[in-house]
């Protein structure tokens, strides 16, 4: 088995356009959630969200790639630019010929899904542009990142509701780990801040209308977001031996299926997800600091997952340190654990722990040091990522400090 | 038809069993309708009436229609017709 690391960052959030940015707002406990703008943002109950703001993909995409690109497109390949610079990692060769590129999304291009279904079914037009399916295909972020870097290798689109990030990462992991490719790029994006991606969620009952504020007592439930979150995993030697800064490692990972509910989460699942992310990377639960958790602020989620934490650590969970940053940049759906793992390794890397903002309440049912309002300055070795999603399926990844 | 026949066909189809199983007094627990089956009551509640009915589901007991037994989602239905109309 071979030890694999993350050489490169990069994202696109509400609270930044940058892995810099971003971590700084974390740390500065900065809320990216505000008002919605776009068409018909009038006629949705709910009116919030993390949404991407100064994002001009005029000038930084041509006409071409813009005929191609749907805007969650735009923001992986963002992403991308950002965490291969930062790797500085040349696909080429026989490097390019074994690595790939596999993604998270929930819904691929759903703007591009509805501004086609309003000019057909509302403006009456029977004629769509002759690129609607590459745009929206789920798997079209990926294809783009594989073309601009010659990823050659295993390349595809996972696609777990609020999980598929991380499970898009696990695979990645596992490819790097079986020596399968030297390096791949992971890591997931969404965009579905559009009047039918909303409309879709708002239907669901499950979203707030002023704030997300995980652990809570009065929480009131989630908050979308868009975004994208882009790394390079990399073998360690490899990584070593061609000098490159090494942000952290990925130490292992679990995925588990409830086999239960469609919507309503399960303590057992996610338990089973926690302790098999630890056995895989062969950790103890107290060499755990610190927990990014999956906190989407509903009622549900929270209490449920406080519960797996307790059960798989026992009284460690009062030890360590468990957050939502869903509270700052929204619930980005499938590409959430990918923006989510950069509070990871802000934490084993700069010693900050990013905070759960928007907390006034506390809830006896999730009755965790969730690192209140405020980061905390705290040397952690080992961390964890949670993402529990809809269809009951789960994916948790472990990181350990270099 | 009157809004509570509407209403006790709503929640006798939800909950699978004949309206003649509902009574006024009964919980949508009793009648083991969970929290899935609440929303869709609620938004079966919307499309017949034509009304919006402000609930959120991590909320249940803090919404503005009281669902704690048929009889007040059926009290509840008639405000917001009046509180709606027109």
């Amino acid at each position: 088995m071979k030890r694999v690391v993350i050489t490169g960052a990069g994202t696109i959030n509400a609270l930044g356009h940058s892995v810099a940015d971003t971590m700084t707002a974390m740390a500065e406990g900065r809320c990216g959630i505000g008002p919605l703008v776009f068409r018909d943002v009038e006629r949705l109950s709910i009116q919030i969200g993390g949404q991407v703001r100064g994002f001009e993909a005029d000038g930084r995409y041509n006409r071409q790639q813009m005929s191609l690109y749907d805007r969650f497109t735009q923001f992986t390949l963002a992403a991308a630019a950002e965490a291969i610079a930062q790797s500085g990692i040349t696909f080429s060769g026989e490097l390019a010929a074994k690595s790939g590129v596999v993604l998270g999304t929930a819904g691929g291009g759903v703007s591009t899904w509805d501004d086609n279904y309003r000019s057909v079914y509302e403006d009456g037009k029977n004629r769509v542009h002759p690129f609607v399916v590459p745009k929206l295909m789920n798997n079209a972020a990926a294809s783009h990142v594989s073309m601009e870097y010659n990823l050659k290798g295993p390349s595809f689109t996972v696609s777990t509701a609020c999980a598929s990030s991380n499970h898009a990462m696990a695979q990645a992991f596992q490819m790097v780990r079986t020596g399968m490719a030297p390096a791949m790029v992971t890591g997931g994006s969404e965009s579905m801040l559009c009047f039918g991606g909303v409309k879709a969620w708002e239907g669901l009952r499950v979203m707030s209308k002023d704030a997300c504020r995980p652990f809570s007592a009065n929480r009131n439930g989630m908050v979308q977001g868009e975004g994208a979150g882009i790394f390079v995993f990399e073998e360690y030697e490899h990584a070593r031996a061609r000098g490159a800064e090494i942000l952290c490692e990925v130490a292992g990972f679990a995925m588990s299926s409830d086999a239960t509910d469609i919507v309503m989460p399960s303590k057992n699942g996610a338990a089973r997800a926690i302790a098999g992310a630890l056995s895989d990377a062969q950790l103890n639960p107290e060499d755990v600091g610190y927990i990014n958790a999956h906190g989407t602020g509903t009622a549900a989620n929270d209490k449920t997952e406080c519960a797996a934490v307790a059960d798989v650590f026992g009284p460690h969970a009062d030890k360590l340190m468990i957050s939502s940053t869903k509270s700052m940049h929204g619930h980005l759906i499938g590409g959430t654990g990918a923006v989510e793992l950069l509070a990871c390794i802000m934490a084993l890397r700069d010693g900050v722990i990013a905070p759960t903002i928007g907390y006034e309440e506390a809830d006896p049912e999730c009755a965790l040091d969730v690192v209140p309002n405020e980061a905390r300055d705290a040397k952690v070795n080992v961390v964890l990522s949670n993402a529990f999603a809809f269809g009951g399926m789960n994916a948790v990844l472990a990181l350990r400090k270099v | 038809m009157s809004v509570t026949d509407k209403i006790f066909e709503i929640i006798a189809e939800q909950a699978v069993l004949e309206t003649s199983d509902v009574t006024m007094e009964s919980t949508l627990e009793d009648l083991g309708i969970d929290s899935l089956g609440l929303v869709e009551s609620i938004f079966a509640i919307e499309e017949e009436f034509d009304i919006t009915v402000p609930f959120n589901a991590n909320e249940p007991t803090n919404s503005d229609l009281d669902i704690s037994s048929v009889s007040k989602i059926i009290e509840g239905v008639e405000r917001l017709l009046k509180e709606q109309a027109g």
